[in-house]
């Protein structure tokens, strides 16, 4: 089998399960029999922060890391997270965006302006036209819990990757990751999220 | 013999690698990027692992158990083998019984420490082997030499990993159902090998010079050194982490790959560089190896080309490449900018933590808040100087809580204070440390105030665990690493026990009890100690009754912004406390702060 190279951030705010999507990730592509590199970034252990994963599959990856103008897909579960990572994606990559905003104090104390949708869809424009904003949160709230919402954007996400993955691999993935209480709600916000994906052309 | 394929993190291969090599006691302190190699060893009811209260006392507890004949591994973050450095050199010393390994995990780029260093020198001043892993993999086959090596050669190895490769995760192939081997215990008395008089030292000095020695023909030979062949008009000498970067940019490169980076392999370096037609360093950080090898009168490059400091990256490898000629610089992809003045998401104290009521009022006291500029600085001293130490609570140095002004490593909060107090300055003086961080180091600087009669307010922030760097246990906590049951220490019996009369404990959510403790504390011109106790809100569940604003009682003063809980936000201009993360009747600070009383508990009940 040809294998493409994948190199996939995910970025979001602590305690939104970026970390959790990307290992859900990196166990798929693992039981695919490919290599596998993961590198978090989430500073120190407090709620809230910004977490950044890198996540690159092939054949053979050396470097843990993604390198600026590298990434073939960025995964973002907050708007302002996906605006910081604009160089990293390559030309025509493609890049999801959970249209969620979660202000930062300096948002509250009114120091700081948070960008709005256009501008941070324009700052995109300079690298690909692939961009998508989809109202995970809502999809989540409607499965009944808006922590599903990881669980959710990676299966849309799952729709484009261009290694296919088989569905049993992601059932398989997801189980290993996760706790059996939440199993069922979870796998049923990827398959949601894979549905939502099938109508979107990116 | 089963054969699994892993995705671990460079960490757990660690742990499942040493506890493949028989490992009988693991000790450690908490430090990222280490502290995961001793929680997952801790899972294992056959093998003994503790969080020591600080790293000197885990390399001494580690030193004994080697003594004893059982393989023993260590663990720390770079600034935790500071801590550590006079028992490390002492087993340096003395040479080991059991395989001795000490994990040292450096933070090049500083994510999550005070300061950057590259602890390779460590080897070279302790005059100990040294490996260094560049995947999980290697991380997971490499300790068990490094146990063996310890053994043969007997010293006490370096284990040097990064933060990238102690946090990374890649694929390791393993042996499931490996067999640890059995050891004897048994403490053999030898006073000219364990009793380090300056007679018996002096014996062993020859000795550890004739083990370098020994360890020179291993590097020159060992597997965990090799050679990659490749075009020979480059030949690049990389280990760690680096060598990953190098291997994607160099693809067509002779590679000299070190597993071993001390001592290095003379006549290895000396043949490789004979055979190619230029010869390149990519390693972090320090020029470690580049120095070393140019001792040997090879001619090399490196430092030149590569960056000094902070954590290395493929860019920065691409750079170099390009200015040494191997590689064109294709710039087919422009350069992009994300949008100007993105706001951060700095680290913030958590919603109901229970360090903020305190940093709150030490913030409102010696109108600090007056003459701090934005960056924190001012001309003029307030009449509060706080000194801080390492932990969450050092994120109150940023706004809107701005109370802290120092902040240099483990337990430094204390001597600090005394020393300003010492040298004359005219404001008050409060040390802020916690409670971990007073077990790991504060306990010496209180014992030191009151010997010295320092009349210094010292506030230990006590929530009951080491919070930053992910929830361990401590002496404190009255759990073991293990998770059972053990002895609790008592702050206050160790405050009160070295002699100090005025000590008050409070609770860490009653700000008007913490208010009134610290101003009295002020007030009395003698060595005061507050203990500020709540539970983490991170170990905190419950979480009942989230507070909300009253939009028709607030008159937007802005006083509970001020702080600084991520819950309470300001939508459209209107104040609005977040009622998924608010921790309610477990905190209410806000609400006990409003002038116009205008927080108030949500009807509903928000559960999680």
């Amino acid at each position: 089998m040809e294998v493409n190279k994948q190199d996939i951030l995910m970025v979001g705010v602590g305690g939104q399960g970026t970390i959790l999507a990307s290992d859900i990730l990196g166990e798929a592509a693992l039981a695919m029999g490919l290599d596998v590199k993961k590198t978090d970034t989430l500073g120190m252990a407090q709620r809230g922060g910004s977490v950044t994963s890198h996540l690159r599959i092939g054949k053979k990856v050396w470097s843990p890391l993604i390198s600026p103008g590298e990434a073939d897909v960025l995964l973002a579960f907050e708007k302002l997270e996906a605006a910081r990572w604009v160089n990293y994606i390559k030309p025509d990559g493609l890049v999801i965006i959970n249209k969620l905003a979660i202000p930062p104090l300096s948002i509250s104390l009114g120091t700081q302006k948070y960008p709005n949708d256009q501008e941070i869809i324009d700052s995109f424009r300079q690298r690909t036209s692939r961009i998508h904003l989809v109202d995970g949160t809502k999809q989540a709230g409607l499965l009944g819990d808006i922590r599903t919402l990881n669980i959710f954007m990676l299966g849309f996400l799952s729709h484009f990757l261009s290694i296919h993955f088989d569905p049993a691999i992601w059932k398989q993935a997801i189980t290993k990751q996760l706790p059996a209480k939440i199993l069922d709600i979870n796998i049923r916000a990827f398959e949601k999220g894979r549905e939502v994906a099938s109508s979107v052309n990116l | 013999m089963k054969t699994v394929r892993k995705l671990l993190s460079g960490n757990e291969a660690i742990a499942q690698g040493a506890y493949h090599a028989g490992i009988l006691v693991a000790t450690a302190y908490p430090g990222t990027p280490s502290t995961e190699i001793l929680e997952n060893l801790a899972r294992y009811k056959d093998i003994y692992a503790e969080w020591s209260t600080n790293e000197k006392v885990a390399m001494e507890v580690g030193l004994g158990a080697s003594y004893a004949g059982v393989r023993t591994l260590v663990s720390m973050k770079h600034v935790g083998l500071n801590v550590a450095a006079d028992p490390f050199m002492a087993a340096a010393t003395t040479g080991i019984h059991g395989g001795l390994v000490v994990i040292s995990a450096d933070d090049p780029g500083i994510h999550s420490s005070q300061g950057e260093q590259d602890n390779r020198h460590f080897a070279k001043l302790a005059r100990v082997p040294m490996l260094e892993p560049a995947d999980s993999q290697e991380a997971y086959d490499f300790i068990q030499v490094a146990f063996d090596l310890s053994e043969k050669f007997d010293t006490p190895v370096l284990f040097r990993i990064t933060t990238r490769v102690a946090h990374s995760k890649s694929v390791v192939e393993l042996d499931d159902e490996k067999v640890r081997q059995g050891r004897t215990k048994r403490f053999h008395h030898n006073v000219e090998k364990y009793v380090m008089l300056p007679t018996h030292a002096r014996m062993r000095v020859p000795q550890m010079h004739k083990r370098m020695v020994d360890l020179t023909d291993y590097a020159e030979t060992t597997p965990l050194n090799q050679v990659i062949e490749g075009n020979d008009r480059i030949g690049i000498v990389s280990s760690g982490v680096g060598y990953e970067y190098a291997r994607e940019v160099f693809s067509d490169a002779t590679f000299l790959k070190l597993g071993m980076t001390y001592p290095l392999p003379p006549k290895m370096l000396q043949q490789f560089a004979g055979k190619v037609k230029k010869l390149f360093v990519v390693e972090e950080l320090d020029p470690f190896l580049e120095e070393n090898i140019k001792m040997l009168g090879i001619q090399v490059e490196g430092k030149k080309h590569l960056p000094r400091f902070g954590e290395l990256n493929k860019s920065a490898v691409h750079h170099a490449a390009v200015q040494i000629g191997t590689t064109s610089h294709s710039s087919k992809t422009s350069e992009v900018q994300p949008l100007k003045d993105l706001p951060g998401r700095p680290p913030l104290l958590c919603p109901g933590c229970p360090h903020a009521g305190a940093f709150f009022v030490l913030s409102t006291i010696g109108q600090r808040s007056k003459i701090l500029d934005a960056s924190g600085k001012s001309e003029k001293e307030s009449k509060l100087i706080i000194t801080g130490d390492i932990g969450c609570y050092t994120l109150a140095t940023y706004p809107p809580l701005r109370a802290m002004d120092t902040a240099a490593c483990m337990g430094a909060s204390i001597g600090q204070a005394i020393g300003l107090e010492k040298a004359g300055v005219s404001s008050d003086i409060v040390a802020v440390i916690g409670d971990s961080t007073f077990m790991h180091s504060g306990i010496t600087g209180i014992v030191d105030a009151v010997y010295n009669d320092a009349k210094i307010t010292v506030v230990i922030l006590d929530n009951g665990t080491t919070a930053m760097t992910g929830h361990q246990d401590h002496p404190g906590s009255g759990i073991s690493a293990q998770g059972c049951a053990t002895n609790k220490v008592s702050i206050e019996g160790i405050v009160r026990g070295a002699g100090v009369s005025d000590v008050q404990v409070v609770n860490a959510f009653d700000i008007k009890s913490v208010r009134s403790a610290i101003r009295s504390a002020l007030d009395n011109k003698v060595l005061s100690v507050v203990i500020v106790r709540g539970k983490c809100a991170v170990a905190n569940k419950g979480r009942k009754n989230p507070r909300q604003v009253d939009l028709e009682k607030c008159n937007d003063c802005g006083v509970c912004l001020m702080i600084g809980c991520p819950s309470i936000q300001k939508k459209d201009g209107k104040l609005h406390i977040d009622a998924m993360t608010c921790m309610g009747d477990e905190c209410t600070v806000c609400e006990q702060l409003c002038p116009k009383k205008a927080i108030v508990p949500s009807a509903g009940k928000v559960s999680r």
